[in-house]
């Protein structure tokens, strides 16, 4: 198993260096540069600045450059934030975003999954349809209609929760945020469970068990929750995805400082670095987080086997 | 489920103790909005209002403004200047102190004023100085001498400009460039930094050390980064900001109805225009079709029906409110719009065209709500009154700028231009041939001719006269079309005393305190 890590490690080298050089070319193909302003800059001024960035050089040379920087893990200076580097900004940014993330992910599959559960347990009754009606809703509101509401009902009106995060606001600053991007994925696994849980609940062993005479309670607990959690756990990808993307508005909305919002703002100012190096970064998340997928089907699936 | 019940447990203890919040009533904390990120805060590097917002808090030039726009002495007690209001001779204040407690030397600002124009330090604002500054020594501890290469009534305002703060020596020895981040900066300013999370806040504390420290009533400045004009004014409407950066376009009645008094609405020193390309067709040579557009526009409409938050028409290029300066009219500013829209009528048709032979052109700017709104409302009245047909053409920021740069597709482009000092030079200096902020490609060497007369003069009343003859010849030319001039707009919490309208726009937080509500 050592032996087919490494191999997919290295595998992943020629795929990362595709989405580098991809990266690279398609960022300096937007016009304009980091530089731009209404207030232009002397010519003088403008060459040095550009010889600073080694901006002046060919592409290929700059690519060079570049590569032989990340070999030694420098992702270069960031052109708009001109005190900071990328790797300190992409330091700052992913804790951020991992924690709004990871909370939101918690909230969307403790909550979809209590929903659906009880939606299926009473399906055709009242509460099955709110539910269902209020996962649909869910669903269906894009993230920045649902940030702008939340703020104006609990920050606005209500005032019990903070309308943005500020800077060691405490854990309140995260509450609509995480709320935001947990909703739609909330209502996404809601009916996912409730669809497979009623499947399951139909099916001939949980008939036996009920006609052995065991509680609702006890053939959730220990028969239907685990067959009926599967597509669930197989949706986990596209939810992650979701969140990843969802961030971006969500982040902008509420000022958190993650990495979505360096990712947006970095290409609208021209940020080379800053966003080639976002690139980077996600890049090498999805590839390892692909590789310890596969790994992990192996710890459960004895069948898999590794060559 | 133990564990899902665990889950559910520590979620609720999550929103229960978000919920009780806990305040220091002792410190006096200040919320301000930010449009954006500082791109540094290096006073040499920083480019935009935001960073100087910043800047003016945490560090501080020879000369300062007051609340309300006066120029006031800053890091210098006193000066003189020369007869040939060539020579300057600063003081600087005996209790004038870093943050660290090192004290603030003649020879700090002379190495600051160097580091800012040499080349190699690459500041978007070293031409400013480098026009201007012919030498600059520290004669002593405390004495600064300046030469300047032609007198310059605006030298004590340009003072007041972050890129002209010093920079704490001992720090840029040590850390070179990277010396303007938190844990390291030495400033001073009224504050010093003591965070900065990029893309979300920035936290100044008060400079115990700052010679005017006394007077400082806040102890902590709060920059929150809010990108979005609404996001903002949620922000605002929660309380969790005293000051905002901007007040959005839309609904701007209902704040005003809303709001009342707290919604403070100001002249500021900016105007909005339209370019011309002036090196292709239809608009090189052809000052009968320029002149024609411009009459067409209704400025009063614009501003009433279109923007409708107190902004001024446009009928000079230099705002009113200048100092020393009255700016000279358009032409037809006397007349009424019927009256301009007759004239205009004849002039298009002087031009070459008529209703048979229209003009087809291009409208261009970035994309932007109140930039659509004009460009939409400004066709139409082409379109009514010369049957003009425009086609608008909105695009990304950089994209817009190099399309305008290179002048190749560009007919017609949205500009505007914010005062970086109060003089009318800041505005006039942007149309000379060969500035690089000069995108219509205008250049007249008669006009240029003025602006050298105007720049050689040591007696103010004779500069001005020759600028407003420059600013006569530029509007006779119509190489571009002032529409509006700006208004600076922000909500001001009742709590904040202290708050003066000015027309730059600067508001200091040291000149600001908290009356806390009982």
């Amino acid at each position: 198993m050592l032996r087919y890590t490494l191999l997919r490690l290295l595998g992943a080298i020629p795929t990362l260096l595709f989405v580098i050089a991809l990266a690279f070319l398609m960022v300096r193909a937007a016009p304009g540069g980091p530089f731009d302003s209404e207030r232009a800059l002397p010519p003088e001024i403008e060459a040095n600045i550009e010889r600073h960035y080694h901006l002046d050089e060919p592409l290929p040379k700059q690519f060079v450059r570049y590569l032989g920087g990340l070999l030694k893990g420098d992702l270069g200076p960031s052109f708009r934030y001109r005190d900071y580097t990328v790797g300190e900004l992409i330091g700052n940014a992913f804790p951020m975003s991992l924690k709004l993330g990871s909370m939101a992910m918690l909230l969307a599959l403790v909550v979809g999954i209590g929903a659906g559960v009880v939606a299926a347990l009473r399906q055709g009754s009242l509460l099955d349809r709110a539910v269902m009606a209020a996962a649909m809703t869910g669903i269906s509101i894009p993230v920045f209609v649902i940030a702008p509401v939340l703020v104006l009902l609990f920050a606005v009106k209500l005032r019990w929760l903070p309308a943005g995060w500020s800077g060691g606001g405490g854990a309140a600053a995260l509450i609509l945020p995480v709320i935001t991007l947990a909703l739609p994925q909330i209502a996404y696994i809601a009916r996912l469970m409730r669809a497979s849980m009623i499947d399951v609940l139909g099916s001939d062993f949980i008939r036996t068990a009920r006609a052995q005479g065991l509680g609702t309670v006890s053939i959730i607990r220990y028969h239907a929750l685990k067959p009926a959690l599967l597509p669930v756990l197989s949706y986990l990808g596209p939810a992650i995805a979701g969140i990843l993307t969802g961030s971006v508005v969500v982040e902008e909305v509420f000022g958190v400082p993650g990495l979505g919002q360096f990712f947006v703002r970095g290409a609208l100012n021209r940020d080379y670095t800053l966003v080639l190096g976002i690139v980077i970064f996600y890049a090498t998340l999805i590839v390892l987080l692909n590789l310890l997928v596969d790994i992990l089907y192996g710890v459960i699936d004895p069948r898999v086997r590794y060559r | 489920m133990t564990k899902l019940r665990v889950l559910l447990v520590a979620l609720m203890a999550l929103l229960f103790a978000a919920c009780g919040g806990s305040s220091d009533s002792q410190v006096s904390v200040l919320n301000r909005g930010l449009a954006t990120d500082p791109e540094s805060l290096d006073p040499h590097k920083a480019r935009t209002t935001q960073a100087a917002d910043v800047l003016r808090d945490i560090g501080e030039g020879l000369t300062s403004y007051s609340a309300d726009g006066t120029l006031v002495a800053g890091a210098a007690e006193r000066w003189e200047v020369s007869d040939d209001g060539r020579q300057w001779t600063f003081v600087i204040r005996e209790a004038a102190r870093w943050s660290n407690g090192d004290a603030l030397t003649a020879g700090h600002f002379e190495f600051s004023l160097k580091r800012l124009v040499d080349p190699g330090t690459t500041s978007f604002y070293a031409q400013v100085i480098d026009d201007v500054v012919e030498s600059v020594a520290a004669t002593d501890e405390r004495t600064l001498a300046i030469r300047l290469k032609q007198p310059t009534p605006y030298f004590l305002d340009l003072l007041t400009h972050p890129s002209t703060f010093p920079v704490h020596v001992p720090s840029f020895e040590q850390y070179g460039d990277a010396f303007a981040r938190p844990g390291r900066y030495v400033s001073n300013g009224a504050y010093v930094l003591d965070t900065w999370l990029p893309g979300s806040i920035i936290i100044l504390k008060r400079n115990t050390n700052y010679w005017n420290n006394a007077e400082t009533a806040v102890d902590v400045v709060r920059h929150h980064v809010v990108t979005q004009e609404v996001a903002e004014l949620n922000r605002y409407r929660s309380g969790e900001l005293h000051i905002t950066s901007v007040v959005p376009p839309d609904g701007f009645a209902q704040i005003r109805e809303a709001f009342g008094d707290q919604l403070r609405v100001a002249p500021y020193l900016g105007v909005y225009y339209y370019g011309f390309n002036l090196t292709r067709p239809p608009f090189a040579d052809n000052v009968a079709l320029r002149e024609a557009l411009s009459m067409a526009i209704d400025r009063e409409a614009l501003v009433e029906k279109v923007l409708g938050r107190g902004e001024l028409p446009a009928y000079s290029w230099v705002p009113p409110g200048t100092w020393n300066y009255d700016p000279v009219q358009l032409s037809f500013a006397g007349l009424s719009q019927s009256e301009r829209n007759s004239i205009a009528k004849q002039r298009y048709r002087e031009a070459g065209y008529g209703d048979d032979e229209p003009l087809e052109i291009e409208l261009r700017f970035n994309t932007n709500d109140t930039h659509k709104r004009v460009a939409l409302a400004v066709s139409a009245m082409w379109r009514e009154v010369l049957g003009v047909e425009t086609r608008l053409i909105n695009e990304e920021s950089s994209v817009f700028l190099a399309n305008v740069r290179q002048r190749d597709v560009t007919q017609v482009f949205k500009g505007s231009w914010i005062g970086d000092f109060n003089d009318a030079h800041t505005f006039l200096g942007v149309m000379q041939a060969g500035s690089s902020t000069n995108m219509t490609a205008y250049a007249s060497e008669d006009y240029d001719a003025l602006m050298q007369r105007a720049a050689s003069q040591d007696r103010i009343d004779r500069r001005r006269l020759y600028l407003e003859e420059a600013e006569r010849l530029l509007l006779a030319d119509h190489p571009v079309i002032p529409l509006y001039f700006y208004v600076s707009k922000h909500l001001v919490s009742p709590e904040v005393k202290g708050w003066g309208d000015n027309v730059l726009d600067y508001h200091y937080s040291q000149h600001l305190s908290l009356d806390v509500a009982p």
